[in-house]
């Protein structure tokens, strides 16, 4: 069951800012760990927002063992917060640390992912679990499931996903840190090999090794910063897990539409004020299950709204995971989107890849955390 | 010939669905206050969040809500069958499983077809339920 969406006080707009964003490269590290990388990163990020880590007076941490990475990193803060390794927590994490930042609890807080998925050899499939004895397992087939209901309920088809992939692709040519930056056509995606069809290998993420880290502080402080500040203008969530064991047969989209409900507003700006998306593409259905639960377009209608081009740079009115996203740059569970995205506000990526005149960009997750960040360069 | 496909990990919930399959039924708890279903089994009823729910027989009729077809190999008991299809029930009575599909090819799986539950025996202990194309 979801609340309802009447408005409350909202009181977190531009409350928080990025100040800081930093990435290893993405690949396969053996010769480090996840918390290895997750302090190169956070060391990227102290650098690049012109700090010292002794400025740093609270941690939130995804996929990293908290008491392991604070005495590597020589971290020792009054707040400190762990979060588990779903993606879902980017966007849960940014959320608690601007709430932090907004109440006071800490002023310049360090947000660190680190990954060593590819060098473990992570499958995403194969472990006990209720369905196994059917021979079902892995998130990707869960995403096939959706999928295939979706097909069957709108008559959408792969090959609608296969412009997805493209649009990435094709902006991962311009990235590189991107770790496939091969350019692929419509053709390319429906001859490449099913995983569990309906989704082929080109609708899956890419498991990496990498670290990414995040600097957020208040307005206050970001004035006095390197960098021009990236303001937090808005967040919004709904939870549903009510079919957590289960093929969800709604795309989340109630949750999406609630979400949809609160996030332009309490931004204070429209749609037609979002200049570029940052979509959580761990398989590329989620991309069209997030385009429609935005209210980008119908609901059903996500097939053919991304045709043509809609989602790629210099050619549609919302380019998309600009720098390729997880299905071409690299899977760091949405950290390292919002880096690009930051990286776009601030103007940093290379000018064939820049969205031009950004000003306001929003994370879109479709999962049972449904949830989206409008994130702005001015307030 | 031994089985080597994963088996039910029975806990303390799952085990009446799978000793209700062992004797030919489909089980499923139903909330005993909102008379509403709910699976994978559980401790509580989702609406009254109480232990107030019953083990019941499902009539075992449905139709295929959405299918996959799994080519990766995950489990090494299934490493022979990839390709092979999975699909998802929606059961008469609200419950979805996912399941297998017998007496038809993956070529053939329509979303809306009905089907209809058959058990087979995989062991001496062990029958899962499964689904045919509804008679």
């Amino acid at each position: 069951m979801i609340l309802g969406s009447e408005m409350l006080d909202w009181n977190y707009r531009d409350k928080a800012c990025i100040v800081g964003v930093g990435s290893t490269d993405y690949g396969v590290f053996p010769e480090t760990d996840a918390v290895g990388l997750g302090v190169s990163a956070l060391k990227a990020a102290v650098d690049d927002a012109g700090i010292s880590f002794d400025d740093i007076d609270g941690v939130i941490l995804n996929r990293l063992p908290y008491d392991r990475f604070a005495e590597v990193s020589n971290l020792n803060t009054p707040y400190l917060q762990s979060t588990p390794a779903h993606g879902r927590f980017s966007a849960i994490a940014l959320m608690m640390a601007a709430e932090a930042i907004a109440s006071g609890a800490a002023t310049t807080i360090a947000l660190v992912y680190g990954n060593d998925g590819r060098s473990a050899a992570m499958k995403y499939g194969g472990d006990p679990n209720f369905w196994a004895p059917w021979g079902f397992t892995s998130p990707g087939a869960s995403h096939a499931m959706m999928f295939r209901r979706h097909m069957a309920q709108f008559g959408t088809t792969s090959e609608d996903l296969a412009h997805i992939a493209v649009a990435f692709r094709d902006h991962a040519t311009k990235n590189p840190a991107a770790v496939m930056k091969k350019p692929i056509t419509v053709e390319d995606h429906q001859n490449s090999r099913f995983i569990c069809d309906p989704l082929h290998l080109l609708d899956y993420c890419l498991i990496n090794d990498g670290g990414v880290a995040w600097i957020m502080t208040t307005p206050e402080r970001a004035k006095d910063m390197k960098k021009k500040p990236v303001y937090v203008s808005s967040f919004a969530r709904q939870d549903d897990f009510s079919q957590n064991s289960l093929p969800p047969n709604d795309y989340w989209y109630p949750a999406l539409k609630k979400v949809e409900s609160q996030v332009y507003e309490r931004a204070g700006i429209s749609r037609n004020d979002i200049d570029g998306l940052m979509i959580y593409d761990n398989f590329s259905p989620t991309v069209l299950f997030a385009l429609e639960g935005m209210g980008f377009c119908k609901q059903g209608e996500g097939g053919q709204f991304v045709r043509d081009g809609m989602l790629q740079l210099g050619k549609g009115r919302w380019p998309t995971n600009t720098s390729g996203g997880h299905l071409s740059e690299s899977y760091m569970q949405g950290w390292a989107l919002i880096v690009e995205g930051v990286r776009q506000l601030r103007g940093e990526v290379p000018a064939e890849r820049q969205i031009k005149d950004a000003k306001a960009l929003q994370f879109i997750l479709a999962t049972a955390v449904a949830g989206s960040i409008i994130i702005r360069n001015d307030a | 010939m031994t089985y080597i496909k994963p088996l039910p990990e029975a806990d303390k919930w799952s085990g009446p669905f799978f000793e209700g399959a062992r004797e030919g039924k489909l089980l499923a708890q139903q909330c005993n206050s909102s008379k509403r279903f709910f699976f994978p089994p559980s401790p509580v009823s989702p609406v009254t969040r109480d232990g107030n729910w019953s083990w019941v027989e499902l009539s075992g009729k449905g139709t295929i809500s959405s299918f996959v077809v799994m080519h990766q190999k995950y489990f090494g008991g299934f490493g022979d069958e990839v390709p092979y299809p999975v699909i998802e029930v929606e059961l008469e009575e609200g419950v979805r499983l996912l399941s297998s599909i017998v007496e038809l090819g993956e070529r053939e799986l329509v979303v809306g077809m009905p089907v209809e539950v058959v058990f087979d025996k995989v062991t001496e202990e062990v029958t899962l339920p499964k689904f045919r194309p509804a008679a």
